[in-house]
């Protein structure tokens, strides 16, 4: 294993020779500035290395972080609802830094071309042995999202994630997307295959009939003589976000109470840090925060925020730690605990992003990689179209691949409007990029991902509309999923985040006329909710578009109009 | 999981039969309860008309009872609710589901200092406010807490 002095060497050399650094930035500026990217020096006695959110994107890629991403009610301008230089603002960070462009949108071509890819699990391998080198024992911990959202995930069953997990030595998962691979999938992996090296922990997954834990709720490690308790915290809305026919027996929700029984069950077996994997969002796992005692961090994933330093939430009895690391492998969050006496006495936090071109890959990861997409290089390969706009998806209304996404729908199924789910997954494509099948299926690799033409009135459009609205900017976080709005195609509209459920969306447009509430019209939509829907796989028809329009020109985003939303800094 | 339970209970399957037989519709719920069906009440069309079909005035708010139900409903047609109380005295437990059609939704009589408590799955064709009424000593006290019935889809 490479030690940290070989590491910095690579940097060094990486750097001097101009190793796919761009000549004007600061990477290039000296090998200093990319290390000190790196340097951590040891903290403490109990380190968690926290990755959440990968979305099974095992090498390098582009991810474009959000340039809209609203708080309502007690979120107004607070983390994680800050995008761009409001975000830079208020964690110290400078424009124009690999930093800036780790946690922005911020000149996002331009950056990319320069910093290079994020994520990859060779890299993150590479940074993780670097950063447990000087914390020997540390806890690997995995939020979760981890094997879908790839065309390899898919095909092979996320098996292809379970085996990468298991040699990046992660010691803890908890789970969300992974159920949509169904009930029994999950539990064949977390009985065979991570049987004695990863606990899978969810305290709030239980059977419908008596109630009874489904997976162990916690799991209690030693760290430098220290027992450190990790409770799991599955996405409560499984059941409702994604098809509740894969998990029938199973019921989820946020089932605080019951945390706090764990909390205090595991204080009572003498951990002297609690700390909860929780796959929530982070606007619920701040609210959680606020309610349940006695937990030291909550190590938060679901909404794909990059937040770098941890929000400190008061409680009844103390300060409650709650972090959000990114998604697709592009972040590696740090927190070292210094425990003293038998409680935390001080922290450090850090959100490291995987930055590709400065993190040596690691050969096995890189050996395991290859021999796990050697089957498939053709289909991963498959030359589509090529783009001539940025493409991505995050966003709180709308993103450009969505975009293409939704005018595929409506143009091969002839549809008045299209819905696209608001997925945060999906990576980021740059102008002159080819879109391969693999790009096409880091969009679209879902289990249920069959098309519909639905006949729907006007009236039921705008229902399906508040409906999936209210999810994102109900006040009360405990209302929310996580996801965001539903992409729409076609349709015009007004949104008033701050208003109530009913009324938020006005102002329907169709083709320059006012929607009509009682006529019908043709909705094209993907990845239905119920069972036995039958529809061509949303892939197909994207790439019959792609494979006929050959070159992607600038795409016409349709966002809604906004109102009270003047002056929110989610929002760029 | 108590795997052993479960077969048990799947193999003696006849426990459960006339709970069975009115979810199915096979009995309805004035057969078997025929003696003390109260009509007016559970057919009553709105909250207030539910409360004078039940005899009693608007409850007061109390923060003794204490309800348990999911915020967001994974299933609007068996939605898990538990209440309990602490008011002194509680001689019944009532759940009400404010924009149900009908919102009168159980009555539970304790008799001989039975433990306030009740565990059932409800019905809900909408979100709504669902409300639980106690009544101990003549008089009525309630809480409420919002479920959120949703159409699904697009999560994470």
């Amino acid at each position: 294993m490479m030690n940290r002095r070989e590491f910095l060497h690579v940097l060094a050399v990486a750097a001097a020779s101009g190793f796919a650094l761009d000549h004007k930035n600061a990477f290039a500026s000296s090998a200093a500035a990319a290390s000190s990217m790196y340097e951590l020096p040891k903290y403490g006695n109990v380190s968690l290395l926290h990755f959440t959110d990968c979305h099974a994107q095992l090498l390098p890629i582009y991810f474009r972080e959000p340039d809209v991403n609203l708080g309502v009610g007690a979120a107004v301008g607070k983390v994680p609802h800050l995008v761009g230089e409001n975000l830079l603002k208020a964690f110290g960070m400078r424009p124009n830094t690999p930093e800036a462009y780790a946690f922005t949108y911020l000149n996002f071509e331009k950056a990319a071309r320069t910093y290079g890819k994020v994520g990859g699990f060779s890299h993150l391998t590479s940074l993780i042995k670097m950063v447990k080198a000087q914390r020997p024992g540390a806890l690997v911990l995995d939020g979760g999202d981890t094997w879908q959202g790839s065309l390899t995930s898919l095909e092979t069953n996320g098996q292809d994630m379970v085996d990468a997990c298991k040699l990046l030595g992660v010691n803890v998962m908890t789970g969300h997307w992974e159920f949509t691979y169904g009930a029994d999938r999950v539990k064949h992996v977390v009985d065979n295959d991570f049987k004695g090296k990863v606990d899978f922990v969810a305290q709030n997954i239980k059977t419908n009939d008596f109630g009874d834990q489904v997976f162990e709720p916690y799991v209690i490690k030693e760290m430098n003589g220290v027992p450190v308790a990790i409770i799991g915290q599955a996405f409560p809305y499984t059941p409702i976000a994604n098809p509740r026919h894969m998990v029938p027996d199973w019921t989820f929700g946020i089932q605080d109470d019951n945390l706090q029984k764990m909390v205090d069950e595991v204080r009572g077996k003498g951990a002297q840090v609690v700390v909860v994997l929780s796959h929530n969002g982070m606007d619920v796992d701040l609210k959680m925060a606020s309610r349940v005692t006695g937990v030291d961090a909550i190590l938060g994933g679901h909404t794909h925020d990059g937040v770098p330093q941890p929000v400190q939430v008061k409680n009844a009895k103390g300060v409650t730690l709650v972090t959000n690391a990114g998604s697709n492998s592009k972040f590696l969050g740090v927190l070292d605990f210094d425990v003293k006496n038998g409680k935390v006495a001080g922290f450090k936090y850090r959100l490291l992003p995987v930055f590709s071109n400065l993190l040596p890959a690691d050969k096995e990861m890189d050996a395991l990689i290859s021999k796990i997409r050697a089957p498939f290089e053709s289909k991963l390969n498959e030359k589509l179209a090529v783009t001539e706009d940025v493409l991505y998806r995050r966003g709180n209304f709308n993103g450009t691949f969505d975009q293409v996404i939704l005018d595929a729908l409506m143009d091969v199924k002839g549809a008045d409007m299209a819905f696209s789910p608001g997925f945060r997954w999906g990576t980021s494509m740059l102008p002159g990029e080819t879109i391969t099948m693999e790009r096409l299926m880091d969009q679209t690799a879902i289990t249920y991902p069959q098309t519909t033409l639905t006949e729907m009135t006007g009236e039921r459009v705008k229902e399906i509309m508040e409906d999936v609205c209210d999810n994102l900017f109900n006040e009360d976080p405990y209302y929310q999923q996580g996801g965001d709005m539903v992409r729409v195609g076609g349709l015009q509209y007004t949104c008033n985040p701050n208003a109530k459920i009913g009324k938020r969306i006005s102002n329907m447009m169709l083709n320059g006329k006012p929607m009509d509430a009682h006529k019908t019209y043709k909705v094209a939509g993907w990845a239905p909710v119920g069972e036995g829907v039958q529809g061509e796989p949303v892939w197909d028809v994207v790439a019959t578009y792609l494979r006929d329009k050959k070159v992607i020109k600038p795409v016409k985003l349709n966002e809604p109009g906004l109102i009270g939303m003047k002056g929110n800094p989610g929002m760029a | 999981m108590n795997q052993l339970r479960r077969s048990f209970l799947k193999t003696t399957g006849t426990t459960g039969a006339i709970a069975v037989a009115v979810a199915a519709g096979l009995l309805k719920p004035t057969e078997v309860l025929a003696a003390s069906w109260n009509k007016n009440a559970f057919e009553a069309k709105s909250l207030a008309d539910a409360y004078k079909g039940l005899g009693v005035a608007a409850p007061a708010d109390s923060k003794d009872i204490a309800i348990k139900a999911p915020d967001i409903a994974e299933n609007g047609a068996v939605v898990p609710v538990e209440v309990s109380s602490k008011v002194a005295g509680t001689s019944s437990i009532v759940i009400l589901v404010e924009k149900n059609a009908n919102p009168l939704i159980a009555q539970f009589d304790l008799a001989n200092g039975a433990e306030p408590f009740v565990s059932t799955r409800i019905k809900m064709g909408q979100t709504s406010m669902v409300r639980c009424m106690v009544v101990a000593g003549g008089k009525s006290f309630s809480a409420s807490k919002e479920v959120k019935v949703t159409i699904g889809g697009c999560g994470g």
